[in-house]
Parts: C-alpha cells; structure tokens; sequence
C-alpha cells in the first residue's frame, strides 16, 4: 500500500512551504506523488527516487577515474585532509538540516578550518547592512495577518518563490486582512517588467544600478522635503505617490532580493532600505525582509551566531577564537589569493558558482564534496561522499527566510548504507580526535588559567 | 558510582536554615545523600571557604531568537577577544555571549540552572536547538503568553478554564517551564506600532486591558497550580513615573494565594524591578524604591528580581517591542526588530550604560536599593535582566555593590554626576551590607523556591541533585577588601553538577550532560480550546499546527514536571 505522508516541508526555496502531502511507494524508497507543491518543489522529490544516485563515496585515483571507497575510508580520508592542511575552507550548506550545520561547525573548530555559506556569495551583502543598521522584521504570518501594502523590491518571486506571494504576501486572507489581495496595495520595484510586476498595483521602474538613489528620494518625500522633478528615472509624481502610500500603511513589508542587494550599491543599498524602514516606523508599521533562496540557508547564519557569534565567513584557524571579516575572510576571496590549502564543498555546487580563477586555485589542493548529487563540483573532486538528501531523506530543523524554525520530515529511506550530513560530520570529528591521540598530537589550547574575559568600556 | 565529601567549609543553605556552620556534604550518584551513606568517598577539602548548592537564575536571556539576533548583529562585540580554549568549544562574544561561553561563565561562577525568560512560541525548537549546544547548565524556558491572541481573547471574557487549557497545551508544544507575560497587550498592540502605556490602556482590536490579561493570567495559572507563578515584565518599562504603574500591577495580585505542590508561595514574580521604579519625569527621574519595598516587603504573594546596571556596554532585548523601538530613538544605535504571528514582538538594540551618565547612575543605585530595602531576601533576587542591564558574568559584582558600602562608596565617587545622583536616590544613606546567608538566598534558595523547583535545585538536603558551588571566601573572616568577594564568586573553587567536578579552580574541567526542565500539565478534555487551536492555524499562523509542537526528537535530555489540573 504507498503510504501517505502529510504536512511535509519542501526542501527547495526559503519559502519553505510545510503543507505538502507526498505519496511514498510501498517500500518507502519512490514518491509516487507531491501535492500542494509548485513545480520546483515538485522535481525535488521527483528527483530522489530517480535511477542514478550514487550510495558509496567515490576517491579519484591516479589514472583520473573514481573508485567506490567505504564511508570509513572517506572519513579517514576527510580527517587526515583536515589534519594536514593549515587552512582548510568548509563552505557551502545550500542545502543541508541545522543539525549538519551544527556538527560542521564542530569540526570546522578542531581543524581550525574557514567556516562560510552560500550567503558569502549572496545575501552576505544583506548581513554588512545589517551589522550597521539592524532589521526591523516580522515573521511572515505577521505579514499575511496585517499588511495593507507590499513592496517587492529588486525579487521576483514569480520565478524564484514561485509560493510566496500566495502563501504571505498579496493573496492570502489573513486575521486583519480578511479582503486578502483586494485589500493590499502592491508596490513592484524592479528595472525590469517581470512576472511579479504584472501583479504590481503600481510597478515603479528604476534605472538600473539606481535604486540608491531612489530609496534616497523616498526617505526625503517621507520626511517632508523637496526632491528633483525625476530620480532613478521614476517621476517625481510617482515618488510622492508611493511615498504617500508606504506613509498611509497600516502595516507594510518590503521584500527585496538580490536585484538590490547584488546590484552597485550592495550592502548600501540594503542599508538605506532598513533606514527607510526606520524612518516609516515614526509613521506607522513598517518590516523588511530578505528574501533568501535556498530553503535552509538562513540556517547557517543562525546556527553560526550562537556557535561562534558570526554568521558567515568564519575564519577558525586559530582554534580557540573566531575572526570574521567579509572581503578578507569570504571563500572566493580566500580562494582568488590561494590562501586556502583544501577545500570542502557542502550542500551546494563550488564548480557552477565560484568565478573560474577561484576554482583554478582551490583545484591544486584536496577538494571533497559532501552532496547527494552529481554536480559539477563532485566531477572534479578529489572525493564525493553521498549523503541523504534534507527534507526527503534526512529530518531536521530548517530556518525559514524570516529565521522562523520548521521542522522538516523525512519521507523516504535513503539509498541503503547513505548517512546524513550530520552523522558523517560527527564521525569526521571523532576520527581527527582519534588519529590525534595516535599520533600525539595535542591540542595547544588545552588548559590554559587565568583567562576571563574584559569587558569593552572598562 | 562516584562519592564525594565535602569536608570543612562554611555551608550556607537558607532552605535547610544552615547559615555557615561547618557541615558535610556528602554525594553520591549525582545526588546529595546523608554521610552514612557514603562507602569510600573522594574528599574535597573545603576549610576556609564557602559552600552554596549551585546557583540558580530566576531571569535570563540565554537562548533563543532574540539573543542570537543580539550575537549575530554585534560583530563589533567579538573584534578585540582573546580568550583563551579551555572547555571543549571556544568562547566568542561578550554580552551576548556563544552558547558556550554561557554555559561555561555560568558554571564558573558556580551557576547549576537558568530559566530563559521568555521563548517566543513559535520560535520554540529554535530555543531547544540552542539548549542542546549549552554546556552544563540546565534550562528552562517560559513562553510567552500577554500578547497571545488566544489568551487576549480567553482573558477578555474571563475564560479561566479555556486559558488554562491553551496555556497546557502551549506549553507541550514548546516543552515550556511557565506563563511569561511581557508589556501585557502592549506587544501586540506594537503590531500597528502602537503601545499600552498603562494597564488600563485597552489592547486595540483585542479590546482587553493589560490589567485584565494579568489577573486573568494569574488565575490561569494557579488553576493549573504549576511550579512557577506568572512571571511578568510589566507596562511602561524605563519610563519616569511608571512606579505608579508598578504599584498598580503589583496590587492586581491582592487576594489570591498560591495554588500548587511546589512550595512555592507567590502569585506573581515581578521581574527586573530596577526598569520599574522611577520617579520623576522626563530626563529628572527618580527613585521610588522606597515606595515600591515598602509594598513588597509588606506582600507575601510576591516576588521580584532586581535587573541591575552594572554600568557596561551591553545589548539590550526584549519581547517589549515597542520598548527597543523607543530606545533606538534615544541612543540612535541599530535596531533589529521581530514581530512574531499571533504571539508576541521582539526588539534588540545595543546600549552603553556609562557611568558618565547621570540617568545611568540613577538605575544603577535604584537596582541596588531594591537588594537593600529588600525585608526578605528569600523573596528578592539577584538579576542583571541579562543582557538588557548588563551581563550575568557581573553578578559577581552586583553581590559585591549589596555586600559592601565601602565598595557602592566607590563607585559612587567615580561618578560624574556624583551629587546629583545622591539628590535623587537614597542609595548614599543606607548602611546595610548583605550577608553570605543573604546572597544565598537571594542567588539560589529564594529563586528555586519561587520557580517551585526546591525540591531538585537551590539546597544540599539529601535527595536534591549535588549542584555545588564551593566559593574561595572565609565566611568567619571576610576579606577587607571587597574585590576579593567579586573575584570569588566570579570563579569559583569548585563547582560540581549532578555530583561531577565541571569547575576546578575557577576553570573547566568536565561538562557534565545538562537538562532541559518543562512542565507537563493534565488538564480535562477542552473541545473549544482545540477547534479554536485548529482554526487559528488553519487560517493565521504562517505552518501547519503539525509542525508546530516541538518533535520529541527536537527535545534534549528532558527533566518534567508532571502537574495534574484535570481532577
Ligand atoms: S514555493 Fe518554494 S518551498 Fe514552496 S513548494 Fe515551491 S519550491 Fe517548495
Ligand atoms: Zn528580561
């Protein structure tokens, strides 16, 4: 009989729809079918029952071809990799459970390892802002229960969270919001005309690169000065209409994505966006929120924080103290100036997204990659070592783009003898403290007195 | 399994009454046990130093999403660290420090248990993920409930009975300890960025007064009779004038006594004082501790914790929304900002307390006062609000300030404003110097009391867990010098938990399994309680009510208080 699982989370964008029912094949190893679940989130589970995934890690030999190898030897060979190199890089967790993330950082501690996620390369822009400025947010009920107006700036996601305007934003009725998308006014901000803007009540066309400038304009309208008669391309009228609007909200959210955060400006542009929610907030409600991509890579950054206090870029090489400094500690900056001497490739694929220089430099040195699949970067690894696919395979706690918590389940078995993220991070730990008391290796920080810390402004 | 006497020290134990006689303790399997029951015993030799059970903190912020948005977001706090590995995992941050360095300056200072002060429901196996990664220490968590819509509209028709079954039932689902309540209405009205400035300010839509939201809470909870009273962080928090509204919730507490198996015997724990009772208006504020004592002194049914500045820079936070926003007004720091569906709002803002800063000193003396006008120790507690005054790593110098004039004399001198700060508070006249006994009661027995856990945590009877903390302190012949206090209780001798040395000379040396504690209450069958917990997830909350309640695989080495409310 297949079996019927409900209330399921989707492993694929920070949407992280929980409401899905997926069918399973009696002996637990297809999925016979996925309800509730947009197209992307659909092929995620398509995806794991298909012929072709690989269940023993593989090691390069010398002629160029990979071998199978036992999940003992891949963890003995992670370990030494660990052991011998002066600045190992971890980077990745696209795609893994917090719990992997946790075990990660364990590791990446005592092997005094860079630790860095996909944000490095993506909202990693998003956390200088918020370093400098805060983030006034709401989690996303709160959205649905009370905005009165939206604004989709620099994101578009029709394409990229295909759910997400259905489940939070402009169509769901919620306590306050009993009207549902008759009741919101939707601001799309964008240079171009995209899917999401064609919902838009007033799509505003910013000049590319520009958005500064225009959120600069916004902030002055709301304070009561004059601005020029066009900023960013926009007319002034449309400033003034908009801003009247945002001033007017009962309750709005800005979501922006990568257009502002990726585009010139960066961490500035995301950093006015937060001030122009300040400054709305001596109005009346306003939030901000990013909208991250993968469904789990805020977990990182949260699970991060209270291992290490930094979410990101992480540079544990002195062991008993953690150095962040985005630009100096970034993967694909520690990888353009070859600094680092292996690489870990986790949950995501290096080989597609690292610049070809980048990738040049960490090829020289071990790489191994931790991933389900076959990916670029597992095709020119040193060794590949499966591991269950998240939210399919392997259960566990996700962190939804508003660092809301949801606990994923799983719904198939894992190609047999195929271990979690977790479970190979922990064996990876356990085998570096192992092979160090073989071989005498002791820890320097072991034992030192009189070590309390100071306090700033003392 | 192991044995170990303490042999020799000062042992103070307010909940047995021992008040530094030279006692034996003896334990055996992680509990304390009479001597005879010992066989072959390692001792430790205690002579010339004081003995506590571990300290238990009634009112801190140690994990969740709000403290680790404060990690996240403070970079800066980490930039000039140089601790150096002692334990198993670093220790980064400062005032809001890693998991770890919490767990471990908390077993430092000779710390066995702290109760999170509030854990946002639907953030709930974020908490217990963090619990999970917090050496040593056992944690609980509360809740919060004044700004929960079931509860506003329960409350608001005063439906005891519907509110103690959501409350039962919220609390499974997050393995919470107890009912926090943090600006009663206020948060929720933060949702328009509104507040409720008083608790006679009704909560706009909900139409229910902070005022009723307390009483009603306070009968729901001692309808269920759980281990802990509500726990409440009032109206009009940092305000000048606002003891009028202090006074005003205390009072709503008149007429009921304690219900429960606990041994606990208020009704209402009113945290972080300090915040609470000013005078004044404007930037001339005031004390009105002597006011506001008065009250609690002559009150049985109440507790208080003191939330003490300790005059550092620090990260303050709190489920008060409105509150953060109108401190980034005042010191235009950043702010982070997460309102929280159907529950509650959360602020952080960063906030230097100076010394230089007369409305500082003011707060630092006003939380002193509290302690010493403080009747009943065992009903008056040491807090810093950690990290909202300052970091729990200075309790060590908040029990020096209580227990020496001499030291409040200097840091009083260091003040800029020195005179003025006298002019307004009463701290320069009092004399009062706490006692070792004092301390004891105010850092472990009186809080586990009042958490109604004194039965596990807070005393050296046999049958407790051997929690100890074994202080370098002479109790028959103090030092002169009050510095020495502060650096005993900082790190102390030894501390052991569940009868295991975690803390030698100041310094790790094992981490013993910690615990998270929860209270499982039975409560009868409630039809409407669950069609209205079916409705609001199928149409507010953002997830399915599924996903909501904690996987038990989510909860880590659970300890549970069973309490029956349903006969
Ligand atoms: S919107 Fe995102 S999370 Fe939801 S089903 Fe689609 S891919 Fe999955
Ligand atoms: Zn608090």
């Amino acid at each position: 009989m297949p079996k019927k699982i409900e209330n399921v989370g989707c492993p694929y964008c920070g949407v992280c729809c929980d409401d899905l029912v997926v069918t399973v094949s009696d002996d637990g190893r297809k999925v016979l079918e996925v309800e509730n679940a947009c197209a992307i989130g659909n092929e995620i589970f398509q995806h794991a029952s298909s012929e072709g995934r690989i269940s023993l890690p593989r090691l390069r030999q010398p002629d160029g071809t990979y071998k199978d190898i036992s999940y003992d030897e891949a963890v003995d060979y992670a370990a030494r990799v660990l052991i011998k190199a002066k600045k190992p890089l971890i980077f990745g967790f696209g795609s893994t459970n917090c719990e992997g993330m946790a075990a990660a950082a364990k590791v990446a501690e005592k092997a005094g390892a860079v630790l860095d996620n996909c944000a490095s390369i993506c909202h990693g822009s998003s956390f200088l802002a918020i370093f400098d400025n805060g983030y006034p947010s709401c989690t996303l009920g709160e959205t649905k229960n009370r905005a009165d107006v939206i604004v989709y700036w620099g994101s578009n996601p029709a394409h990229a969270h295909p759910r997400h305007m259905s489940r939070y934003s402009i169509f769901p009725r919620g306590f306050f919001t009993g009207k549902g998308h008759k009741g919101r006014k939707i601001i799309v901000i964008d240079p171009r005309y995209t899917d999401t803007a064609r919902v838009a009540d007033i799509y505003v066309q910013v000049k590319q690169g520009q958005d500064y400038d225009l959120f600069n304009a916004f902030r002055t309208v709301i304070r009561g000065e004059d601005i020029p008669d066009e900023v960013a391309g926009v007319k002034k009228e449309q400033i003034l209409q908009v801003a009247e609007i945002l001033k007017k909200a009962r309750f709005g959210t800005i979501f922006y994505g990568m257009g502002l955060c990726h585009s010139d400006g960066r961490n500035h542009n995301v950093d006015i966006a937060i001030s122009m929610t300040r400054d709305l907030n001596d109005f009346t409600k306003w939030t901000i929120m990013a909208m991250r991509g993968h469904y789990n890579i805020a977990g990182p950054g949260v699970v991060w924080a209270w291992t290490t206090g930094y979410p990101y870029c992480i540079d544990m090489s002195k062991k008993d103290r953690a150095y962040m400094n985005p630009g100096e500690t970034s993967s694909v900056d520690l990888a353009m100036r070859d600094e680092v001497d292996a690489f870990f490739n986790v949950g995501t694929d290096a080989g597609a997204h690292f610049p070809i220089e980048a990738v040049k430099h960490l090829k020289k040195h071990p790489w191994i990659t931790i991933d389900p699949n076959i990916c670029m970067a597992s095709e020119i690894s040193d060794l590949h070592i499966p591991v269950g696919i998240v939210g399919v395979e392997v259960p566990g706690i996700v962190y939804r783009m508003d660092n809301v918590p949801i606990q994923y389940r799983q719904v198939l078995n894992p190609p047999d003898g195929v271990i979690s993220d977790e479970e190979l991070f922990e064996r990876i730990h356990q085998r570096i403290s192992e092979i160090e008391a073989e071989e005498g290796i002791t820890q320097t920080s072991a034992a030192a007195a009189g070590t309390q810390t100071s306090f700033v402004g003392e | 399994m192991s044995e170990i006497i303490i042999k020799n020290g000062f042992v103070f134990d307010p909940l047995q009454g021992i008040r530094g006689d030279k006692v034996d303790i003896a334990i055996k399997d992680g509990k304390i046990v009479e001597t005879t029951a010992l066989t072959n015993p390692k001792t430790i030799d205690a002579a010339g130093m004081t003995v506590m059970a571990g300290g238990v903190d009634i009112h801190s912020h140690v994990v969740g999403p709000k403290v680790n948005t404060g990690r996240l977001f403070r970079p800066e706090e980490k930039l000039f660290q140089n601790i150096k590995k002692t334990g198993s995992r670093m220790e980064m941050g400062t005032s809001i420090p890693s998991v770890y360095k919490t767990g471990y300056d908390y077993a430092r200072m000779g710390y066995s248990y702290v109760n999170e002060a509030a854990m946002p429901p639907l953030h709930s196996p974020h908490v217990h993920e963090e619990i999970r990664d917090t050496p040593i220490i056992d944690i609980s968590a509360m809740p919060v409930f004044g700004n929960n819509w079931f509860s506003l509209e329960y409350l608001k028709n005063n439906e005891i009975e519907n509110n103690a079954a959501y409350t039962a039932w919220l609390l499974r689902a997050t393995r919470g300890f107890g009912i926090k309540i943090v600006n009663p209405g206020g948060s929720e009205a933060w949702g328009w960025g509104l507040n409720c400035a008083n608790i006679h300010e009704p909560v706009p839509y909900f139409d229910v007064t902070p005022a009723q939201i307390i009483t009603g809470s306070i009968e729901t909870n001692e309808y269920l009779g759980l281990p802990h009273s509500i726990h409440i962080h009032p109206n009009n928090l940092g305000n000048p004038g606002n003891y009028v509204d202090t006074l005003e919730t205390l009072k709503l507490a008149e007429g009921y006594t304690a219900k429960n198996a606990f041994g606990r015997t208020q009704v209402m724990h009113l945290t972080h004082l300090q915040f609470h009772a000013y005078g004044g208006e404007g930037f001339n504020f005031e004390s009105k501790v002597p006011e506001i004592m008065d009250y609690v002194n002559s009150h049985d049914n109440i507790t208080v914790d003191i939330g003490q500045v300790t005059l550092d820079e620090t990260t303050t936070m709190t489920a008060d929304g409105p509150f953060e926003h109108h401190l980034r007004a005042v010191n235009n720091l950043k702010w982070a900002n997460v309102d929280v569906e159907l529950e509650t709002a959360a602020g952080v803002v960063p906030f230097v307390y100076s010394a230089n800063n007369k409305a500082n000193a003011v707060q630092w003396a006003i939380g002193l006062e509290i302690g010493l006008l403080a009747k009943d120790p065992m009903r008056t507690y040491i807090t810093t609000d950690h990290p909202n005054a300052g970091p729990f790593t200075r309790y060590p110098r908040v029990i020096k300030w209580l227990m020496s004039q001499a030291a409040r004399e200097a840091q009083m001198d260091a003040f800029k404003h020195r005179d003025k700060v006298i002019d307004v508070t009463n701290i320069a006249g009092i004399d009062r110097e706490l006692t070792l006994y004092e301390i004891a009661q105010m850092t472990r027995a009186g809080t586990a009391k009042a958490l109604g856990i004194a039965d596990m945590y807070g005393g050296l009877a046999p049958g407790m867990d051997a929690d100890v903390a074994i202080y370098n302190l002479n109790a028959e012949s103090m030092p002169s010098d009050a510095e020495e206090i502060e650096k005993a209780f900082s790190r102390c001798a030894y501390m052991l938990k569940d009868g295991i040395v975690a803390v030698k000379d100041g310094e790790i040396v094992a981490e013993p399994a910690k615990r998270t504690i929860w209270v499982d209450v039975k409560v009868p069958e409630n039809a409407q309680v669950n069609r209205d917990i079916y409705e609001h997830f199928l149409k507010h909350y953002s997830l399915k009510l599924e996903n909501y309640s904690l996987f038990e695989e989510h909860l880590h080495n659970p300890r549970v208080i069973e309490v029956n409310a349903a006969e």
